[in-house]
């Protein structure tokens, strides 16, 4: 049995050590906004913050999280009005929508990070990010958004 | 005539054996009335707590999950597993009934309350060296812990290393006793500094090599070692890191278990840094000391040159673009599955992006903990063996990938971060290091 942090609240899980967390979190939490699309850590999908960093959870067995801080897109803001998510809908980022959580939530350790981002510091983040249908530019658009008004930058908005 | 011979020699070998055991032989001493909690002042029990701290006591004789000092916690040695014993106040299954002569003695000598030899795991060679003072401290901390009738496993050492009499000739061949002697020439803080190092603290246990008989090969002090399974780095100036190891970064490392210049901890280290009854309950100054006598030994000062350069140019190895992973897939494998949490931009990297072209995993001699890493992650807790690290650090598994992935990704970056000779035979030591994980699981 493992004890964690999800989202603000404690949470204990039967799931094995050796689960993925991103079952846990799906199945056992039922929280769907993360998404599985590879399981091997090299599509991005999965992408969730541990302790405030972006981890992929389909390669984290839940036994690693015990005692930590996880944070899913469902918890990444209390109104779901952080930055990152009201400018990924002025800019209409999504088409098919399913690796965007995934996206976001590494957007917004490369934020944490790299309060104002060069091209190359974006490429660098979010290279294991991947989207089948494109949506690079907008994403890329959306973060220098986001990251203007997280600065206070108005001259963006 | 052989006949002859034959009897004598083995005569003269049961005379030896005769003569060993008879030098072996300790008194015991007579136990005591479980000593109580008033008959210790709160000063001595808090230096106590100071020292077991530095010394991080608990971890060798707590079970992972178990109460403090209860003893049960595994140590796999090259000759079987000895388990720490359990040194709360209980009368029957711990040393409740040992007086402050029987308790200085096993410090210092390596000899039980019933006269019985200690085995070198527990490091008396270390303890020997502490003042009158610093062990009736200790003695009053655990003499006034919480009493736990736990009995601990019996060792699994075979014949006939499990005859404890026989220690005493280890014993005769490598250890004296004495205490510690303070270095006129050097300053008070030095002295701290290597007082708590080569005492209670013990680093030499796991950073100096072992001879096949278990004993430390002094004349190479600090050299490193390997400990269950990873390396512990030499801490001389054979320390192969990027940027030296000065006192500054040896108190960020001891203190917060990673700095930005050289990575963070890992596998048994990390018990020591964050263990809750260890370096955290330590005073910064008793840290800075550690960290000054190591910067010593390092010879760091006489390195220091040029520290921001080799930065830069590490932090800017951490782009790879597109272009050029294009036609090398292990740096296709890099931009994928590794850069987007270890990438920096310059001048220095973030402490939570872990630079890899400064990461001491990659300049090892063998290509051993980076392996590890790969292979297990890190993890928040201890939960599997030697997977946690800093606080805040976790990382996910990279079992996915295959052992010729790895090893692959291990040369890509010995050679374009850690520009160090290729390591030899890495997929076989990613099998084999595999194959150790998941049997010890």
């Amino acid at each position: 049995m493992t004890t964690f942090d999800l989202n603000g609240k404690t949470v204990s899980v039967q799931s094995p050590d050796d689960a993925a967390l991103l079952w846990v979190i799906r199945d056992e939490l039922g929280l769907t906004g993360t998404k599985f699309g590879c399981g091997i850590g090299f599509c991005g999908a999965c992408t969730v913050h541990v302790e405030g960093r972006a981890t992929r959870s389909c390669i984290t067995p839940v036994a690693a999280v015990s005692g930590a801080k996880v944070t899913t897109i469902e918890g990444l803001d209390p109104t779901d009005n952080h930055p990152l998510q009201t400018a990924w809908l002025e800019l209409q980022v999504p088409q098919c929508g399913y690796c965007q959580p995934g996206q976001i939530m590494q957007a917004a350790t490369l934020l944490k990070d790299f309060p104002n981002p060069t091209d190359q510091d974006i490429n660098a983040v979010m290279a294991g990010s991947l989207c089948r249908c494109m949506t690079y530019i907008r994403i890329r658009k959306a973060i220098k958004l986001a990251a203007a008004r997280m600065r206070g930058d108005t001259s963006h908005a | 005539m052989i006949r002859r011979i034959s009897i004598a020699i083995l005569v003269t070998a049961c005379l030896m054996v005769a003569g060993l055991l008879l030098l072996a032989w300790r008194p015991s001493i007579a136990p005591i009335e479980p000593p109580s909690r008033s008959t210790f002042s709160a000063e001595l029990v808090a230096k106590g707590e100071a020292l077991s701290a530095v010394g991080h006591c608990a971890a060798c004789h707590t079970q992972p999950g178990g109460q403090q000092f209860a003893g049960g916690y595994r140590i796999n040695t090259p000759f079987g597993a000895i388990f720490g014993t359990n040194i709360t106040p209980d009368p029957k299954t711990g040393i409740g009934v040992w007086s402050l002569e029987a308790f200085t003695r096993a410090m210092r000598e390596g000899v039980a309350r019933d006269g019985s030899h200690l085995m070198p795991a527990f490091p008396y060679y270390a303890f020997t060296k502490l003042s009158d003072d610093d062990v009736k401290g200790l003695y009053a901390y655990l003499m006034t812990r919480p009493a736990v009738n736990s009995t601990v496993p019996a060792n699994t050492l075979p014949f006939p290393l499990n005859i404890r009499a026989f220690q005493e000739g280890w014993k005769i061949l490598f250890f004296r006793s004495a205490r510690y002697q303070a270095d006129r020439s050097k300053s008070a803080e030095w002295n701290r500094g290597a007082y708590l190092a080569e005492g209670p603290a013990d680093c030499t246990g796991c950073h100096t090599p072992r001879n096949a008989l278990g004993a430390e090969e002094t004349r190479h002090a600090y050299a490193g070692a390997v400990i269950e399974g990873w390396i512990a780095p030499a801490l001389t100036d054979a320390n192969p890191s990027a940027v030296p190891w000065t006192q500054e970064e040896l108190f960020a490392y001891l203190r917060t278990g990673v700095t930005s210049l050289h990575g963070a901890t890992g596998a048994t280290m990390t018990p020591v840094i964050r263990g809750a009854l260890a370096l955290p309950v330590v005073p910064d100054s008793d840290i800075r000391a550690i960290a000054l006598y190591f910067s010593g030994i390092d010879r760091a000062s006489a390195r220091a040159n040029d520290v921001d350069a080799t930065t830069r140019a590490a932090v800017a190895s951490s782009y790879v673009s597109s272009d050029q992973a294009e036609n090398d897939p292990d740096a296709s494998l890099y931009t994928s599955a590794c850069m987007s949490c270890h990438y920096n931009a310059g001048p220095t990297p973030l402490a939570s992006r872990p630079e890899l072209a400064l990461n001491s995993s990659l300049m090892l001699a063998e290509p051993t903990n980076f392996i590890q890493v790969v292979l297990n992650g890190v993890t928040n807790t201890e939960t599997m063996n030697n997977t946690q690290g800093a606080p805040g650090l976790v990382m996910p598994q990279y079992s996915s990938l295959t052992d010729g992935e790895i090893a692959g990704l291990a040369a890509y970056l010995r050679r374009t971060r850690a520009k160090c000779p290729p390591w030899n035979d890495l997929e076989k030591k990613v099998t084999a290091i595999r194959r150790e994980s998941m049997a010890s699981r």
